[in-house]
This record gives structure tokens, C-alpha cells and sequence, in this order.
């Protein structure tokens, strides 16, 4: 269950749409265009995007930083092998860019109802100037899954959880909507639906009178895919954001790490947060 | 002390049927107001995703502190075994339970999804403060409720006082575990402190203490029944220390952050430029709430008055929902501090101060709660004998007569 039904149903759909394509009569020009096909695919649609990615970072000589990740089985457990995180470069981050934005909203069905106030969001663009420099910046600033999360902490029916790969999450099915978690949140990441939404996405389904905030695209990334933000940002070639496995030393996002660090947002509170900023220098 | 001789109201009365009916159609106007809430959701509200309690959940507050409050009287006669304080003890410990209660109702019937309460007693997790909440609360009706039992059939008056000592206790972690609500939010500057839960202990006497006596006047009051001023006297005298207490820890609070620099700003918005919450703050929590009825409670020339009484129990009342107001909301209402150091703005109203409007449904639905709560008093007095026949000075304190 604490995987959401959304990743079932992901599941299924991409086991019936292998099966379908190896029942196919061999043949080889055929093959060649399922091939072309399912490249052509990749590179605008599908969640794995690596061709894409490649191609983009070979361009920009950003490396190849925001590659297909997950390797577990979907019919195995999540484990604490990994830990999903993700690292922001604020001086690639675009002022009045919002590609991060509008690609979470469209993944996972945001439409909103023209009520700024109530309206749902799970990342909003940051705009910062500082007191005593003048230095401006922008950046993304979403659930920043912290490992000891306050929401799960106050969460009196443990519908706030972290999953064990570091994935912070609602179950949308306990939630009482009490909203103390949203209390709790040092980063005002969490929305509690206002009103009825309608036309949910099967990958992120969602309840009025529950809360709700960034997954960091769970059902894509137990798929193998990246966060929808992170691939909109380096489809827009500013390659901003990281997204990757903390615990992999090799990985780009833990070299990069390694190679010029990463802030914390809250450092003080000491929550080990999955999500790392750099370029925060006042 | 000659054997109290304990009453149940007629309740014949056109009076009487008049309030009973008055406190069921604000009920039903309060259950109304929840259906429409949660029917269209909570944008109708003056909620929004940066005030997420409202109006609602300050009538709750305020409630359930003030029902550990109201128990004081009882507390005082059997656990510190002052007699004078014995006639009342089973109308404290009922105006308890049934605040509670009326508080409880208000907070469920505002959850996003109150349908699900058979959850919230079924899934816990037990790091939250909530979830002991949610124990502290059925604890007290257990209790109390044992507490009342003792005290009202002959069969186990002997189990009073362990009855009472425990009610006691309880109570004390109660609003312990109320004020740590906010006491371990770390993330906002208005909170985080651990001075909340025993200023929260401190607000429930005073608050509790101001209901009570309310309550008290009015039924002997509307029944005809004396009430001496050897009981009221001593009353007003414990509300005079409970209300300076309260300022106290307010003062306490206050001065800690503004040691602090980093505190600085909040407490600058809290008590310099807060707008509306600085001004229901210094008017509503400090002056209403507190200084006038300090000072009334004092002034020689109104000592007996009862009106005086009723007027400054009414001010502790407003003072004491000022107070949640401020802690609450105004406590919302300051942005968090995600970038120090940095001017903030977003989509998402990061570094503004939020605005919050309480919606009419809101303030019908806390009202509603404090119907509950007086209703069930109202009908509990009739059915049961809670209140001493007579409170005269010669029955209460008979060494009060000169």
C-alpha cells in the first residue's frame, strides 16, 4: 500500500505494453520502426528520457547528470539502499522560469481553481534578494524530504511517512486532514485540498480534505524515471537540478556533492533533508 | 461542615426550555455550518494553505483548555482539602467533561476529513504529540467521569480522593500536552518554546476558573438559590492570581525572545506591527483580559458586587480567546523564516505576512461548540443532582460568620 495504488496501476501498463510489443511477428523493418519509435518516444514523452538527456548534456557539457535511476525490481520492497535526493545549482536557476513548475502542475494533474490562497501547489519558484548584499537569486523550493521529518513526526495516524529509500509521502487513505503537518513544516511545502479535484492523474491521486505535497514523482522514479521538474529543467537545457541516489557514492548527484557541496535549507533543525541547494551564498 | 444537601434544577421553567432550545438551535446552526464547510470544501473558509487553523480551532483551544480549568474547584476539595470548595466540586468536574466535549466536537467537525474519526482512534503513531492527545482527552472523560461517580453515589465515596487526585494529575498533563501542541512545532519562531505547556496549565485555571464562575451565578441565580459571599469572595481572589499568573508567563514568554536577536522580528511583529493581532493582543489579551480585571478584582469599592464579578469573568473570557487568537493565528500569520538573511517572495506567499479572515460559517461552528458544552450542563443539571441546595455562608464556611 505504501507504495500508492498509482504505482500498480504504472506497473501494469508498462508490463502489457512490453508484452504487447515482444508478441509482435518478427520483422525486421517492423522492428526498426517499433525501434525508431520507441526512441522518438523516449525523447519527448517518456519518463526515462536518457537519449534526451544525453544528447542535451553532451550539448551542453553539462554531463550526463540525470540518468534513469532506480534499479529495484517493482515487485520488490523499497529499501534503505538508496536514498532519492536531489541537488539545486541556484545559479543555473533561471529567474522567471517556471518549466519546474508547470511540468509538476501537468504530471501530477494541478490545475488549480484560480484561488492563489487555497490552490494546491507542491513546487513555486523562490525569489530571494539579500539584506545585506543585494545579491538576487531565484530557486525551487518543494517538499525537501527530510529524513526525520517533522510531519511525520505530528502526524497523529502516521499518514505522513518517509518511505525507506527517503521519500517523503502522504496516505491519502489515513489522512484525517487535521493539517498538523502543515504546522509542523518548516517549509510550507505541504497543501491541504480545498475543494474537489477532478481529473485526477492514476499517478497521483488525491482527496479533498486530505493533504498533500511533492512525491518527488515516486511512481516515476520506482519506474526508472526521473522527477518531472528535474526532467523539465534539463529538457530547458539550464540543468539546474540533480536528481539521484545519495547513497551511491558514484552517482552524479553524491559526486557533485563531494566535488563543491551542498546546503541544507533549516540546517539548524538538523533534519537531513533529500533535497541540497547550492549557490546560497548571501 | 454540616452535610451539603445536594439539588437538581426543575427545570419547569419557560426560562429554562427557552435556553435549552436557544443552545440546540445554536448546535444545529453549528453542525450546520460544518456540513457546508466540508461540503464544498475548505476555500469557503477563511482557511487557506498558510493560515491552516482557523476560527475553529480557537474556539476548540480555548475549550478544551478551559475544561481542565474548570475542574480546579473540585481539585482544590479533594486533593488539597480545602472544604470551603467541596459543595462545588461536582459542577466543576461536569462543566469539565462538557467542555471538553463542546471543544471536541469543534475540532473534529473542522478536520478535512471528519468521517474518518473511527482512524484517528484506530491508527496512531505515537511520537505525535496529537496522538497522545487524542488519549489525554478520553483519559479525562474516563477520569472525571469516575471522579463524578465517587463523589455522587455513597457506594464508593470512600475511592474519592484517589478519584480526585488522579483526575487531577491527569488534567495537569492534559494542557501539558495542549500547549506542546505548539511547544514542539520547531519550525515557527512563534512557537517552539517549552514555556508553552506551562503557560497553557496556567491559562486553563484562569480560563476554566472565569467559566466556572459564571455558570455558578447563573444557576443559582436563575433557580433562586443562595449563593453567600464567603463562596464568591474566595473565588474572585483565586481568578485575581490565576489572571496575574497567566500575565506573567505572557510577560516571561515576551522577554525570553526578545533577548534573543533572532526573535527579533517576531516579537517586533507580535507587539509593535502586527496590525490586528498587535492590537488584539495588547487590547484583548492584556488589557481586557488582563489588567482591568486584575484591577477590578482588587478595587475595594466593588468587592461584593456580583455584577462586577460577572463582568470581569466575561473579560478573562474574551482576554483568554484573544489570548489562543494571537498564539494561533498571529503565530501563523508570520512568515516562516526558510531564508534568513534574504527578502523572500513566491506564488506561494513566502515571506509576506498571511492575512486571515474568519469566515461567518468558522465562528458558527466554534460557537456551536460552546453550545454543546453549555448544553449538556444545562440538561445535566436537571437530571442529576449536581448542585448544592444552598451555597449561603453559614452552609459553605461556617466560620465565615463574624
Amino acid at each position: 500500500m505504501k507504495d500508492s495504488n498509482g504505482t500498480t496501476l504504472d506497473t501494469k501498463t508498462m508490463v502489457d505494453t512490453t508484452t504487447m510489443m515482444d508478441a509482435e511477428p518478427v520483422n525486421t523493418s517492423r522492428r526498426e520502426f517499433i525501434s525508431k519509435a520507441a526512441v522518438a518516444g523516449t525523447i519527448t514523452i517518456a519518463p526515462g528520457i536518457l537519449l534526451h538527456q544525453t544528447a542535451h548534456a553532451a550539448k551542453s557539457g553539462a554531463g550526463n547528470l540525470n540518468t534513469s535511476v532506480s534499479t529495484r525490481p517493482l515487485d520488490e520492497d523499497v529499501s534503505d539502499k538508496n536514498r532519492w535526493g536531489m541537488l539545486i545549482d541556484t545559479t543555473k536557476c533561471a529567474n522567471g522560469c517556471t518549466e519546474c513548475v508547470d511540468a509538476c502542475n501537468k504530471q501530477n494533474g494541478l490545475s488549480g481553481h484560480g484561488r492563489p490562497q487555497s490552490d494546491t501547489q507542491y513546487i513555486r519558484k523562490v525569489s530571494l534578494k539579500s539584506k545585506s548584499t543585494g545579491h538576487e537569486l531565484s530557486l525551487p523550493l518543494m517538499c525537501q524530504h527530510c529524513e526525520t521529518a517533522p510531519c511525520v513526526d505530528v502526524c497523529p495516524t502516521g499518514a505522513s511517512f518517509v518511505r525507506a529509500d527517503g521519500i517523503a509521502l502522504v496516505d491519502k487513505h489515513i489522512c484525517i486532514g487535521c493539517r498538523y503537518c502543515m504546522m509542523a513544516c518548516p517549509y510550507k511545502a505541504r497543501s491541504f485540498v480545498h475543494e474537489d479535484v477532478e481529473n485526477q492523474k492514476l499517478t497521483a491521486p488525491r482527496g479533498k480534505g486530505t493533504v498533500e505535497a511533492c512525491t518527488m514523482c515516486v511512481t516515476r522514479v520506482d519506474n526508472g524515471g526521473i522527477p518531472a521538474c528535474v526532467e523539465a529543467c534539463t529538457a530547458k537545457n539550464h540543468n539546474a537540478m540533480i536528481f539521484g541516489d545519495l547513497k551511491d557514492p558514484n552517482s552524479p548527484i553524491s559526486q557533485e556533492l563531494k566535488k563543491h557541496g551542498g546546503k541544507q535549507l533549516r540546517s539548524d533543525l538538523a533534519l537531513n533533508t533529500g533535497v541540497r541547494y547550492q549557490g546560497l551564498n548571501e | 461542615m454540616s452535610k451539603i444537601e445536594y439539588t437538581s434544577l426543575q427545570g419547569k421553567s419557560l426560562g429554562y426550555f427557552a435556553l435549552l432550545g436557544g443552545l440546540a438551535l445554536l448546535m444545529l446552526i453549528g453542525l450546520a455550518s460544518a456540513y457546508y464547510m466540508e461540503h464544498h470544501g475548505h476555500y469557503v473558509t477563511g482557511m487557506s494553505n498558510q493560515i491552516v487553523w482557523g476560527m475553529p480551532h480557537v474556539f476548540a483551544i480555548f475549550l478544551i483548555v478551559a475544561a481542565s480549568g474548570a475542574l480546579n474547584v473540585a481539585s482544590i476539595a479533594s486533593v488539597f482539602r480545602k472544604k470551603i470548595y467541596e459543595p462545588m466540586a461536582r459542577l466543576s468536574a461536569l462543566l469539565a467533561i462538557s467542555l471538553l466535549a463542546g471543544g471536541l466536537v469543534v475540532l473534529l467537525l473542522d478536520l478535512g476529513r471528519p468521517d474518518r474519526l473511527i482512524i484517528a482512534m484506530t491508527y496512531y503513531n505515537f511520537k505525535s504529540i496529537f496522538a497522545w492527545n487524542i488519549f489525554l482527552y478520553t483519559g479525562f472523560f474516563a477520569f472525571v467521569g469516575a471522579y463524578l461517580w465517587t463523589m455522587m453515589d455513597h457506594t464508593v465515596y470512600r475511592f474519592k480522593p484517589y478519584a480526585g487526585f488522579f483526575a487531577f494529575v491527569w488534567r495537569l498533563i492534559l494542557t501539558t500536552g495542549t500547549g506542546s501542541i505548539f511547544g514542539f512545532l520547531v519550525a515557527r519562531s512563534a512557537y517552539d518554546a517549552a514555556l508553552m505547556a506551562p503557560m497553557f496549565v496556567i491559562m486553563s485555571f484562569s480560563f476554566g476558573l472565569a467559566i466556572f464562575i459564571l455558570v455558578l451565578m447563573a444557576s443559582y441565580k436563575w433557580a433562586n438559590m443562595e449563593l453567600g459571599d464567603a463562596v464568591v469572595s474566595r473565588l474572585r481572589n483565586l481568578l485575581g492570581v490565576f489572571v496575574a499568573s497567566v500575565l506573567y508567563f505572557t510577560a516571561v514568554y515576551h522577554l525570553t525572545n526578545l533577548y534573543a536577536t533572532q526573535h527579533h522580528d517576531v516579537e517586533r511583529f507580535l507587539l509593535l506591527d502586527g496590525g490586528i493581532y498587535t492590537g488584539i493582543f495588547w487590547i484583548g489579551e492584556i488589557i481586557i483580559g488582563g489588567l482591568v480585571p486584575l484591577a477590578l478584582i482588587y478595587a475595594p469599592g466593588v468587592k461584593n458586587c456580583r455584577t462586577t464579578l460577572g463582568l470581569i469573568s466575561t473579560m478573562v473570557i474574551i482576554g483568554g480567546l484573544s489570548k489562543i487568537y494571537t498564539i494561533l493565528i498571529a503565530g501563523q500569520a508570520f512568515p516562516l523564516e526558510i531564508f534568513p538573511g534574504y527578502e523572500v517572495s513566491s506564488t506561494f506567499y513566502d515571506g509576506v505576512i498571511n492575512s486571515y479572515s474568519p469566515s461567518l460559517p468558522e465562528f458558527l461552528l466554534g460557537l456551536g461548540g460552546v453550545a454543546v458544552s453549555l448544553f449538556i450542563v444545562v440538561f445535566a443539571l436537571k437530571v442529576l443532582r449536581f448542585l448544592p441546595a444552598s451555597l449561603a455562608d453559614s452552609v459553605a464556611d461556617p466560620h465565615s460568620a463574624k
